[in-house]
């Protein structure tokens, strides 16, 4: 089955690299994958989406898509401003989002069918850990330890397997364990 | 089995080029190619790849750079995309002409003006005429063999042509899929040392290039003719032993889905043939006999292969993602062209112009055009061939 993923945050977080990571944990489960960045210029600050693809068949589709099967919010500060909801979530799809909140505002959320919305805080997580560049937390390797926590999409130990990949074994460690206790720390907010 | 990881076209295209260990790369930045020199540049850096970068301060320069050290007996790699190619293209015919193999990846994109940096084949098919062998991919693991693979084949001394390989900007270039590098040594034994029917490199005196008379330059075009018709072999061979050995067989100049049943085929380039095969799976749940050809090498062009493929097709469908302003798209003009040569009734046709400076099209696009022609055609309702663009706000 094809999973079609957004990972919608702002220019800088690390939404491109968290797909690219997604799909090299994908490989190591013999899955296939497609992980890409909106294609175009993009600015750093400014809401941009990520976009991976996850299938246990060869992927031959192409292109960018604005409905997917698992939407993860970066920055939950988009959520007030409207941009999440200009993307869809498919029915029986799932929401991730790196907030401290305990509840979401149900008008800014678009949803084909039922959905189901888990909440980790990942920006506390990258701050504890001190994985801060340029003054932005990390939050794109934590989003990935809560993606596998709300879908089991891929296993937690081929995320941080991939993070070592990608990252080489001195700046990937500290990545793992904010993926670790983001998988720990990933709560299940309600159905919407 | 080699390493198999998530990689760009764009990486994949630099990772193919360092197994072939070219000895020059000459470069100018533009988007959406530059981040195969980019990594190219790393693995210089990091002493992974042991060639020399040289910088230039411009696209013309980057090919005459790369011709320079060719000639010389350098195995050379250099890369652009859209206005880089047109500014370089004085030099694209001069190295074909000069029968000097060089390998060059076109990350497609439109061609300005507008300003645009968003993919479609202009830039590629407008080469055609250059002397060039021309593959291009589908997705980032023929990006990386169909790289590797034209080193081979503009080595091949029945070919001694350059070779570019093209793949869509962001579509195959930004995006990460698996890609599996096959073993070094293997593909070291197998693409041998570099080959080239000259070289100048002081050790003798020869002068090449000065003025020829017309039977002489005649002949020179006659024989560049040939090697393209020699390619068409090399090709199908080099596909074969890379199959063998790294365990990929594409099927030569183009490949096909569900075509030997079919009696609509329809026919594309590029990463959209993945879309478009999605809709002929969707149509032949439908009970619709289709299938989907895709011309991986659009020099030499493959009519003679494709014409054996469709022969018995009632109907074709020719996507086209570029045009010949005032004529149609160009694989359309190609086919028919190539078509009128085995053939005195052609089938029914339809060229479809889409996906311009990066327009989406989706499977369900695709979809969508196919079964309206062949419901036409079933119904005897399609009076004539047409030419159409679909998606385009007028």
């Amino acid at each position: 089955m094809l999973y079609e993923i957004i990972f919608l945050g702002r220019g800088g977080q690390g939404g491109v690299t968290a797909s690219n990571i997604l799909v090299q944990a994908a490989i190591y489960e013999n899955k296939y994958g497609q992980g890409f960045p909106f294609f175009g210029a993009e600015r750093r600050g400014a809401p941009v989406a990520a976009y991976a693809r996850i299938s246990d068949k060869p992927i031959l589709r192409h292109g960018m898509f604005n409905e997917a099967d698992i939407l993860v919010i970066l920055d939950d500060s988009l959520i007030k401003l409207g941009i999440v909801k200009k993307y869809t979530v498919r029915d029986n799809g799932t929401l991730i989002i790196n907030t401290p909140e305990k509840t979401i505002p149900r008008d800014q959320v678009s949803t084909r069918g039922k959905i189901n919305v888990y909440a980790v805080n990942a920006t506390m997580i990258a701050r504890e850990l001190g994985l801060i560049v340029a003054g932005w937390p990390l939050v794109n390797t934590p989003m990935l330890g809560a993606l596998s926590a709300a879908t089991r999409l891929v296993s937690l130990e081929n995320i941080e397997k991939a993070t070592l990949y990608y990252f080489g074994s001195k700046l990937g460690a500290k990545n793992v364990e904010a993926i670790k206790r983001a998988y720990m720390e990933t709560m299940y907010l309600s159905e919407v | 089995m080699g390493l198999r990881v998530a990689l760009t076209g764009n990486h994949a295209v630099a990772y193919a080029v360092k197994l072939a260990d070219p000895d020059v790369i000459a470069a100018y930045p533009i988007t959406p190619q530059t981040s195969i020199v980019e990594k190219l540049a790393e693995l210089i850096d990091k002493g992974e790849l042991r060639a020399r970068m040289i910088r230039v301060e411009s696209e013309h320069s980057a090919l005459a750079a790369c011709f320079g050290a060719a000639v010389a007996g350098a195995r050379t790699f250099t890369a652009t995309s859209s206005q880089g190619l047109l500014y370089m293209h004085e030099f694209v015919h001069w190295v074909s002409r000069a029968r000097i193999p060089v390998v060059m990846a076109i990350v497609s994109r439109t061609i300005n003006t507008p300003w645009n940096i968003w993919p479609d084949h202009s830039d590629f098919v407008d080469q055609r005429d250059a002397g060039w062998v021309m593959s291009y991919a589908m997705d980032s693991q023929e990006a990386f063999d169909l790289t590797l693979q034209a080193f081979k084949v503009s080595e091949d001394p029945s070919v001694y042509l350059p070779v570019m390989v093209g793949l869509e900007g962001f579509i195959i270039g930004h995006t990460a899929m698996p890609v599996e590098i096959p073993d070094e040594n293997i593909v070291k034994e197998w693409l041998g040392e570099r080959r080239q029917p000259y070289v100048i490199d002081g050790s003798e005196p020869l002068g090449l290039g000065g003025l020829t008379f017309p039977e002489d330059t005649e002949d020179m075009f006659y024989h560049i003719q040939e090697a393209m018709n020699n390619a068409k072999n090399v090709i199908k061979k080099v596909d074969e032993e890379y199959g063998k050995l790294f365990g990929r067989k594409y099927g030569g100049l183009v490949s096909c889905y569900n075509c030997i049943d079919a009696k609509y085929i329809a026919i594309s380039m590029g990463a959209w043939s993945g879309d478009l095969v999605e809709a002929v799976d969707k149509l032949r749940e439908e009970g619709y006999p289709v299938g989907a050809l895709r011309i991986r090498y659009y020099r030499p062009f493959p009519a003679e292969d494709i014409w054996e493929i469709v022969r018995n097709a009632k109907g074709i469908v020719v996507f086209d993602r570029a045009i010949s302003f005032g004529a149609w798209g160009q694989i359309y003009t190609d086919l028919v062209a190539g078509f009128s040569l085995y053939t005195n009734k052609l089938p029914q046709m339809a060229n479809i112009v889409a996906g311009i400076a990066g327009v989406n099209v989706i499977s369900e696009d695709f979809y969508g055009i196919l079964k309206s022609f062949i419901d036409k055609s079933e119904s005897g309702t399609l009076e004539r061939n047409y030419f159409a663009w679909i998606k385009v706000r007028r």
